[in-house]
């Protein structure tokens, strides 16, 4: 009953996701469009013989319109077209290429995040309004106000450059080059997390059910994990889809000061560039990601939550 | 011999307004296999007694005075030891059915719990064992409602679930805080039923706490009414009912309708409302209600107690009782 009940509820909301991306895709097709210049404006201006050459092979002498009906039909396909800015490189391939590092220490940011959120949250929950609470909650409301373009410098120089235990920047796999984006990033996350918990922890603490579970005479502790957690934890697990999403794909700053060749930095490049068909595939491809995510999210709040009714969506 | 005995209980709540007390001085025993119930009207400091020497005061609450269960005071206990007792020995329901079990987990994961960790039961032996219970309990098809989760009980059949789960260990005490006002009238009468017909089977003792005076006739062995945290009377439920001697007792008695008495008899409501709870009067907390006041009532009142266990705290004299305490003087409780 429940499992169907499940799928039927994934289904729905698969669909919903159409709609969704069509918006995306067509608001970002004609937003690139209307910014000023093109692909082939440099500084040296071409000839008009080649230009008109390059507009052709590019379709972009057709009308606007035939061209976002042609890139929709493109697209279904999964073909995002070959990059403007990178000879040879199809936009598939540099994704291919990009996506992976970003999602790398997006995960293990959002993963570090998770943890030690929900854990600082929980301890602050129970020592509630005692120094541990405030000079924690202290602390995570500094994580979240600083911009991470002030943290990223600032660890570069006291951990790479003062201390020299870590690289500064760059990128070859190893986890030592991983560490400082990924704290970099998990950073204002761990604090929001740890506040969403706190609050949550605190509510479900005093509930009914809690002092149901103490009169059982079951140790704190066991009180704690079986009791509260799963309650205290689906706020979270409500903002982790969007966090998620930003990121493993809304790295761009942090992969720029950390000169990693990331999906974001690609994205900059491609709207500096006006390289129509780069920027269209990492907003497509972005949007997929955010989307999938939070339905992944979805599901996940109601596989946790027994009284979600999945008929009604 | 009693198996708890509470002396002196005070429970008081720190809050923005200030020194909020609860209960002042509550002295009362149960003995094995007994049956007391303890009415009083909201506010009198009921639930918080019973909640406060199980350890589950909120934290702002501060207990008292002693409560001891096998001459052990729970209220001094370290959180390990009053944990061998809660839900083993002493077991407990609350008001309300709808919240108190776990949206969360199944029944069974709610029930099993409990014999996994008193008694060391595995799972299979846990989960047989609380079928038993709902049965017990009269959850039609326990092995399948085990499965479910909380949502898809009715109110009346989520508290059947919480007896169950409070019945497991064979507990020597049930507390039952208010166990059927948050119910169906016509379930309540079966909730209360449903309880006194277990109590009988187990042998167990029983803390009734309620307002529900019809229920109290029909199940209590005695009765003790509170009234602005304290004890205003106790006595057999023969005593309480046909020879009430506190006008607080009596007023009570006289604003439930009853059977047994002329259809033209008007209820009678208390007028004015208790004390505030910040700010307690000096003297008797009853007599700015009380239809019997008399100047006296300004000091603190005696406390009459007879040989057979009565005991009523008032100026009005019991018959064939004796002072347990002079009233003080005005400047000494102030």
């Amino acid at each position: 009953m429940r499992q169907e009940g499940l799928l039927r509820h994934a289904t729905t909301r698969l669909l919903g996701l159409v709609p969704t991306l069509l918006i995306l895709i067509t608001i970002a097709f004609f937003l690139i469009r209307m910014a000023p210049g093109g692909p082939f404006d440099g500084e040296k201006v071409l000839p008009p013989e080649i230009r008109a050459n390059l507009d052709a092979n590019y379709h972009l002498d057709e009308p606007l319109l035939q061209q976002y009906f042609r890139y929709l039909g493109q697209i279904i396909t999964g073909d995002f077209g070959p990059s403007f800015q990178y000879k040879d490189w199809t936009v598939n391939e540099l994704i291919a290429q990009g996506f992976p590092v970003s999602a790398t220490i997006g995960g293990l940011a959002m993963l570090l995040a998770f943890v030690l959120g929900t854990l600082i949250g929980t301890l602050a929950a129970l020592r509630q309004n005692s120094a541990v609470d405030y000079s924690v909650m202290g602390v995570a409301m500094l994580g979240i106000s600083i911009p991470n373009f002030v943290v990223a410098p600032l660890l570069i120089l006291v951990v790479a450059v003062y201390a020299g235990w870590l690289p500064a920047g760059g990128w070859d796999w190893s986890w030592q080059r991983m560490v400082l984006p990924v704290i970099t990033l998990a950073l204002p996350v761990i604090a929001y997390i740890a506040r969403l918990t706190r609050g949550s922890m605190i509510e479900v603490l005093h509930s009914n059910y809690i002092r149901t579970a103490r009169a059982k005479g079951l140790p704190e502790l066991l009180v704690i994990r079986r009791h509260a957690l799963k309650p205290a934890i689906l706020p979270v697990i409500s903002y982790m889809g969007p966090a998620t999403a930003a990121l493993i794909t809304g790295s761009v700053v942090i992969e720029r000061i950390y000169s990693i060749p990331g999906l974001g930095s690609y994205f900059v490049q491609g709207a500096l560039n006006r390289d129509y068909t780069l920027v269209m595939g990492v907003v497509v491809f972005y949007g997929v990601v955010i989307v999938v995510l939070n339905f992944i999210v979805d599901l996940l709040y109601a596989w946790l939550n027994p009284r979600i009714r999945y008929d009604v969506t | 011999m009693a198996l708890l005995r509470v002396s002196n209980l005070e429970v008081d709540f720190d809050t923005p307004e200030g020194l909020v007390k609860a209960v002042n001085g509550m002295n009362f025993e149960v003995a094995e296999g007994e049956t007391l119930a303890i009415v009083g009207e909201s506010g009198s400091g009921k639930s918080q007694m019973v909640l406060s020497f199980m350890g589950l005061l909120a934290e702002n609450g501060h207990a008292r005075g002693e409560a001891l269960f096998h001459d052990k005071d729970l209220l001094k206990m370290n959180p390990r030891d009053l944990n061998r007792i809660r839900g083993k020995h002493i077991a407990m329901i609350f008001q309300d059915p709808m919240t108190s079990l776990n949206p969360f987990l199944t029944i069974e994961k709610q029930m099993a719990e409990v014999v996994m960790h008193h008694q060391g039961l595995g799972r299979e032996e846990a989960r047989s064992h609380a079928v038993e219970m709902l049965r017990a309990v009269r959850i039609p098809d326990p092995e399948e409602r085990i499965k479910q989760y909380p949502h898809e009980y009715s109110g009346g059949m989520r508290q059947r679930v919480m007896i169950a789960i409070g019945l497991l260990c064979e507990p020597e005490l049930l507390i039952a805080d208010e166990p059927s006002t948050a119910l169906d009238v016509t379930v309540q009468a079966q909730i209360i039923e449903l309880v006194s017909e277990l109590r009988k089977q187990t042998h167990m003792a029983l803390i009734l706490i309620t307002h529900d005076l019809a229920a109290v006739a029909e199940i209590a062995d005695r009765i003790v009414v509170m009234y602005a945290g304290e004890a205003v009377e106790t006595g057999s439920v023969d005593d309480i009912f046909y020879r009430p001697q506190h006008p607080y007792t009596r007023g009570l008695l006289a604003s439930v309708p009853r059977l047994d008495r002329e259809s033209d008899d008007e209820l009678q409501a208390i007028p004015g409302n208790p004390p505030n709870l910040l700010d307690l009067p000096v003297g008797c907390r009853f007599r700015d209600r009380c239809v019997e006041a008399v100047e006296q009532c300004r000091q603190r009142p005696p406390l009459w107690v007879t040989q057979d266990g009565r005991s009523s705290r008032c100026v009005l004299p019991v018959e064939g009782g004796e002072i347990l305490e002079e009233p003080a003087a005005v400047e000494q409780t102030a």
